[in-house]
């Protein structure tokens, strides 16, 4: 009996939370305008009520999968009777319902753990925060629950069996990038919320930067991380060896990063200098609005023709009004109550502070840039002026330039000084690393292919220009003092967390640069015992035989690799499934990956004398993107693990006089605690 | 003053652009019904599902109001849905079968499985069109079996029912859009 009503109870859950998510909205922000401690007290249990509930119902959802309770609609269109358990466990949030749903549950994760880690806070500050969160929490349960409720029944004719998930989705990579871009992207919540928190409580010092940072960093890392996964997923599972398309999807993801990335040199700025301040608001603001805005991208439909199956124009409207609602109102108190009088900081032009401008203004014309490229084509459309899909054409055309930019400052910025710098100073540390840059990248390719290629040396140069100007950094860093060793103990967390992140582009932008211009791509018929030689590598099938998976039959060839001059050989076996639920064919790629490059073998169709069409592919340094993007995460991880923050987090640390600028944050924090509990 | 009126431009941008997107709402097609709505039936050139001689195409479909059903015999849900589709041929609604990638290796295989399945569960079908690539499907934008599109004599797409059709859709859904278009 119990068994049978689990949706019942999910969705019972679910409403509880949306009415707990109410009082954590409504009640501490009354109480922080009208200074009632008790209804601000009210913040923290219900953000863990909220958690609970929020628990409970999706806990229920993932039974109804592992059930097979086909009774439930969205069970019945996502899964299968022969669905692996595990893919059951995760196709939960391989569709809208139950990906809304992962998406309010993440954001209740957020909102706990800053419920949490928020114990120096001003009870005010808290208050503030834990409601914003709280009012985003309403807006989307209450969207899950009128137009999204993934425990709908369709009684009482249960179908027998479910539609199956979609093919695509039955991968590891899909179980772990929505989750991980999810973190991300409701991440950024949380800096949102401690902005509204900031305009509406007039408080915009250095210690909210101090506050505000290790949030804004571990969302960037996990957005980060996210999105590489889900390049790497359309790199094997789509099987043509693509790793970026500009699809409107993934440019959703792209944007909330490329304003999270200015956001995080913002914030130094604010922090370090106290200026920057409105602009720091501004971008935390626009962050997590892009954030939104991507959820209302991808789940209304709007943009993505191809996908434009089952969507309903209900769900569209509201996350639009969610939307409108949020950004619109947080935009108006961003006007009405940003801080009046910007401090002149009183920077040269040619100082960190100037270079960090630069890097941010880059940063938001790349957002404005893919932004645009994204929702032109609606534009047009609204206006009456046609039908046109904007490719790879135009964002490769303005981003690329634009990143080689960017990385000419990024390569300044780290040995520059605040405040001032003389530039023939700035000349001398770093003229050695700008020409070692110019000289190997420019002869690199010669070395590596015999022939000159401009492309993949503007990207080598612009990577070892990244490398190189930080190595000398470091050196510098580490000459003063006693002996390297201990000045290389000094660094802080911070600093290597920022090497870190920069080392992580440069990679990135090796593996960009190299795979763009060296890939070898072959299409060729195939018969047992046909063989083909692609850049000095010899394939040779040897086998074509059926096989028969838990919810599939496929084709699946053997082929037997051999490099040039070598003896011994390796075998890839290249698969064609068929889904049997959807009788929707698939391409399972046989990889072979390599730091230095991977072959890449996809079964295409079969022909008519029994032979197949194969696609070998040679993939030069494409692990590259995704190591890269790992060490950027590692890099925003490694930061947060700086003592400036653990000390103004942790509640039990006892409180240490030091003259260090980070304890003077916690004074003023505790200052203000005080007086609250005066008033 | 003045810069306090400059802090509104992010505010106005993103209204623009909310109404750019709002607008974007109601004129895109964003749902199938209204992204196949009043459009021809693709063109095609197939076989029927029982002579691999005989030859079909649209215009086999033309001429009265049709239900045409996406089916195949690897579907589940489609032989719940066979109870329906034979009611509503015996309510003298004119049904075509698109026999949507049988899983077997062969073409003689495949119509063995279709015609097998129809053998077992009832053939409410004038014809079955065999689509053992899925050809037709990619056309019609199928997503997954059964789908039902609802054409009118002119051979324009007028309905588009996705997954299976209840008892209740044919009284409440399927009988009504069929008389509208009759």
């Amino acid at each position: 009996m119990l068994i049978k009503m689990i949706p019942e109870i999910g969705h019972y859950a679910l409403v509880i939370a949306l009415l707990m998510a109410v009082v954590q909205a409504v009640l501490p922000l009354a109480g922080a305008a009208t200074r009632r401690p008790l209804w601000m007290a009210y913040a923290r249990p219900m953000a863990a009520g909220q958690l609970a509930f929020l628990l409970i119902a999706y806990g229920c959802l993932t039974a109804s999968y592992l059930l097979d309770d086909f009774s439930v609609v969205n069970v019945a269109n996502n899964a299968n009777s022969l669905l692996p358990w595990y893919y059951k466990f995760s196709a939960v949030w391989g569709n809208h319902e139950g990906s809304v749903l992962l998406w309010s549950l993440i954001l209740g994760i957020w909102t706990f753990a800053v419920g949490c880690f928020s114990g120096r806070l001003p009870p005010d500050m808290v208050a503030r925060v834990l409601g914003v969160m709280g009012l985003v929490s309403v807006g989307f349960l209450a969207f899950v629950l009128i137009t999204s409720n993934p425990f709908e029944r369709s009684l009482p004719n249960i179908p027998a069996d479910g539609a199956d998930l979609n093919p695509l989705l039955q991968d590891v990579g899909l179980i772990i990038h929505p989750p991980m871009l999810y973190m991300g992207y409701v991440g950024f919540s949380v800096v949102f919320a401690f902005a509204i928190a900031a305009l509406l409580g007039g408080r915009l010092d250095s210690a909210w930067t101090r506050w505000v940072r290790p949030w804004t960093n571990i969302a960037w890392a996990f957005l980060t991380v996210g999105i590489a996964l889900g390049s790497w997923w359309a790199y094997y599972e789509l099987g043509w060896g693509g790793w970026w398309f500009w699809d409107p999807v993934e440019n959703a993801s792209l944007l909330p990063w490329l304003a999270g990335t200015a956001l995080i040199h913002s914030l130094a700025v604010t922090e370090k200098r106290g200026t920057f301040k409105s602009w720091t608001v501004l971008l935390a603001i626009t962050t997590f609005s892009l954030s939104l805005m991507g959820t209302f991208l991808v789940r209304s439909g709007v943009l993505t023709s191809v996908h434009a199956f089952a969507n309903d124009p209900s769900r569209g409207l509201f996350i639009l009004v969610l939307l409108g609602i949020t950004v619109g109102l947080s935009l108006l108190i961003f006007a009405l109550r940003a801080p009046r009088v910007s401090q002149p900081g009183g920077f040269n032009w040619l100082s960190r502070d100037a270079l960090l401008l630069v890097n941010n203004i880059l940063l938001v014309v790349m957002t404005v840039t893919v932004l645009l490229g994204t929702v032109y084509p609606l534009l047009l459309d609204a206006l009456n002026l046609g039908k046109i899909s904007v490719g790879p054409p135009y964002f490769n055309a303005l981003f690329v330039p634009l990143t080689v930019l960017l990385c000419v400052f990024m390569g300044l910025g780290p040995s520059a000084r605040w405040k001032r710098m003389s530039g023939r100073e700035l000349l001398s540390r770093l003229w050695l690393a700008g020409a070692a840059a110019l000289v190997i990248g420019v002869l690199a390719p010669l070395a590596y292919t015999g022939a000159w290629n401009l492309k993949a040396s503007i990207g080598l140069v612009a990577a070892l220009w990244l490398v190189l100007s930080l190595a000398r950094d470091l050196w510098d860093k580490t000459s003063r003092g006693a002996s390297r060793r201990q000045a290389v103990k000094r660094l802080t967390p911070a600093y290597w967390g920022m090497v870190l992140g920069h080392l992580g582009l440069a990679v990135t932008i090796v593996g960009v640069a190299l795979v763009s211009n060296y890939s070898v791509e072959r299409n060729v018929r195939m018969n047992v015992g046909d063989s083909v030689d692609v850049a000095g590598i010899r394939f040779h099938m040897t086998a074509l035989d059926e096989r028969r998976g838990p919810n599939f039959v496929s084709d699946a060839a053997t082929i037997e690799v051999t490099r040039q001059g070598a003896t011994r050989s390796f075998e890839m076996h290249p698969e064609k499934r068929l889904y049997i639920a959807r009788g929707m064919p698939m391409t399972q790629v046989a990889l072979r990956p390599g730091l230095f490059h991977d072959l890449y073998v996809a079964m295409g169709e079969e022909l008519d004398d029994g032979s197949w069409a194969l696609r070998v592919q040679i993939k030069p340094f494409v692990r590259w993107l995704w190591l890269g993007a790992l060490l950027m995460a590692a890099g925003g991880m490694m930061a947060v693990a700086d003592r400036r923050y653990r000390r103004q987090l942790s509640t039990r640390a006892p409180e240490r006089e030091s003259s260090s600028a980070a304890s003077s944050g916690v004074v003023s924090a505790s200052q203000v605690t005080s007086k609250e509990v005066r008033a | 003053m003045k810069r306090r009126l400059l802090l509104l431009v992010p505010l106005v941008l993103f209204l623009v652009l909310g109404a750019f997107l709002y607008q974007g709402l109601s004129i895109n097609p964003f749902d199938r019904e209204s992204a196949l709505m009043a459009r021809e039936f693709p063109a095609f050139e197939l076989t029927t599902l029982d002579n691999p001689q005989q030859r079909v195409d649209e215009g086999d479909i033309k001429g009265e109001v049709t239900l045409v059903n996406v089916w195949g015999s690897w579907c589940p849900t489609c032989r719940q849905e066979m109870p329906q589709l034979l009611d509503l041929a015996d309510r003298g609604v004119r049904l075509i079968g698109v026999d949507y990638k049988e899983t077997a290796a062969s073409d003689a295989e495949k119509r063995a499985q279709g015609q097998a399945f129809l053998t077992q569960f009832g053939n409410p079908f004038a014809f079955n069109v065999f689509d053992p690539l899925g050809s037709l499907g990619f056309d019609l934008g199928v997503y997954g079996a059964p789908e039902t599109f609802l054409v009118d004599a002119d051979g324009i797409i007028r309905y588009h029912h996705t997954g299976y059709i209840t008892a209740d859709d044919v009284e409440s859904i399927i009988m009504p859009e069929v008389e509208k278009w009759r």
